[in-house]
């Protein structure tokens, strides 16, 4: 017991050392994005991109993490329970963050895209497969709420993996369908290349949200492995409660 | 006994026990019908013959996932009177043969929704197809299969969830968009005649293929999965 104590006390010094590292990052990433220079065509809204860019690409990082996890839950499953749980504990906590990570990349999407096209939202390739992404992992979060206690962790890491396998296909699917349709509106955008003098803003705000990221996940893998623990603890109480109650009646009928 | 017959087996205690109660086929027949129904209520197909050509594929897709959903909790909900779920968890036979053959049944049932409803809509939509109708032979089997053998396998997973029935259109749905794309995108192509279907039957190919050996793999630890 003591010696868990020690290593959460130490992680939790990391941890600190960690959370202010970040802000510092973050607040250094802030500062090169508001004064790198002017976009030419969008003026300062283009800003937003620093934002939106880091959001997105770790949005695509999350999903295979929960996808690694999964399967590793399912693997160690039969064979060694705390492992398995740890893993359970670390796709919940990545499907979560995928939800967040693309909920603000949606977000942040739609300001560019009202700034840079004129409107919030196109059917194009990518929106579609981000949307269908974000949608993905919401009703994963959901599946996990609905399902019966002690059934959560299996249904959700099966679903993980579909939902893994799901997102290549459908990119590829929804790219076929808009080649062959092509949207008037969607024109040049983001990846058409960025001006050198903006990579350094681009790189700074895409290492905070990463340090970020790491940072809530592992904070959110901590709490939820609590949770297990005192659920689990739980149990056991009521079972050894059980126990307690039996043989008294036992004792009671005996006497 | 061998796979196969296992397999058998269970697709022949599904098809009488629907030969006997007709529930799924009859539910899933009049659902879709209304759909048909509340969607020319929506838009008036005989009217503009050619918004009709380009949306009927749409149509019949939503048409035909929404009528399978109906029937897919109640493909599995039979398997827990009794406990026979249990006992086919206790069962030495392999447990993607019980999924298989359940996949079979639901594809079944399905397929004759569809030969009954594309007549249907032929005539109250007055279609008169642009491309090769043969095609449909392909497309619609394929699109059902990648529709059912997701949908077969979610209803197990929600059967051990509370409130099931919202819970297995909220996971299907977003994983069997791009086989409802296929489907539709390849139905549309026949009827408009406006492009080949041949892409959208290899991404229904691709996703079956994927799809049934992922469902088969994990049906296994799914059913054991106490």
């Amino acid at each position: 017991m003591n010696d868990t104590r020690k290593t959460s006390g130490l992680s939790g010094i990391l941890g600190r050392i960690w959370l202010v590292l970040t802000f510092v990052v973050m607040a250094y990433g802030f500062y090169v994005a508001m004064t790198a220079p002017t976009e030419a065509t969008m003026g300062n809204l283009y800003r937003v991109f620093f934002y939106h860019f880091p959001h997105t690409i770790l949005s695509f990082v999350f999903p295979y993490l929960n996808c690694v996890a999964s399967l590793l839950y399912l693997w160690w499953r039969p064979r060694n329970i705390e492992r398995a749980n740890a893993a359970d504990a670390f796709a919940l906590a990545s499907a979560e963050l995928t939800v967040l990570y693309a909920s603000v990349g949606l977000a942040t999407g739609m300001l560019w895209g009202r700034a840079a096209w004129g409107i919030w939202w196109t059917w194009d390739a990518r929106l579609t497969t981000y949307l269908l992404l974000w949608l993905s992992y919401v009703s994963y979060l959901l599946v996990r709420r609905f399902a019966a206690p002690g059934q959560t962790a299996v249904i959700s890491a099966a679903l993980a993996v579909f939902a893994a396998l799901d997102i290549p296909i459908c990119y590829m699917s929804i790219r076929w369908w808009r080649t062959q349709h092509p949207a008037p509106v969607f024109g040049g955008g983001a990846d058409s290349g960025i001006d050198p003098s903006m990579y350094p803003a681009v790189l700074w705000n895409l290492a905070a949200w990463a340090m970020w990221g790491a940072l809530i996940l592992g904070v959110r893998y901590v709490v939820e492995r609590r949770r297990q623990r005192i659920a689990a603890a739980r149990a056991l109480g009521y079972l050894e409660g059980d126990l307690a109650i039996n043989t008294h009646l036992h004792q009671e009928a005996t006497r | 006994m061998n796979y196969t017959r296992i397999v058998w087996a269970h697709l022949r205690k599904d098809l009488r026990l629907e030969w006997r109660t007709k529930d799924s086929l009859n539910g899933m027949l009049f659902f879709s019908l209304l759909v048909v129904v509340v969607f020319a209520m929506a838009f008036d197909p005989t009217a503009f013959p050619t918004i009709a050509r380009q949306i009927s594929g749409g149509l019949l897709g939503v048409a035909v996932l929404f009528s399978a959903m109906t029937a897919l909790n109640q493909s599995w909900a039979r398997e827990l009177n009794n406990h026979v779920l249990d006992a086919h968890r206790l069962s030495p036979a392999p447990a993607s043969a019980l999924f298989v053959g359940k996949a079979l049944a639901n594809f079944i049932f399905v397929m004759v929704v569809e030969l009954v409803l594309a007549p249907v809509f032929t005539l109250f939509y007055n279609l008169h197809p642009l491309g090769q109708p043969w095609k449909l032979l392909i497309i619609l089997p394929l699109g059902t299969w990648a529709l059912v053998v997701n949908g077969t396998f979610f209803a197990v997973l929600s059967l051990r969830t509370r409130n099931r029935e919202t819970l297995l259109p909220l996971v299907l749905l977003p994983i069997s968009m791009p086989a409802l794309l296929g489907l539709i995108q390849a139905t549309t192509a026949v009827l408009t005649g406006e492009f080949e279907p041949t892409l959208w039957i290899k991404v229904l190919v691709a996703y079956v293929i994927v799809f049934t050996t992922a469902c088969v793999l994990l049906f296994d630890t799914v059913l054991v999965g106490d």
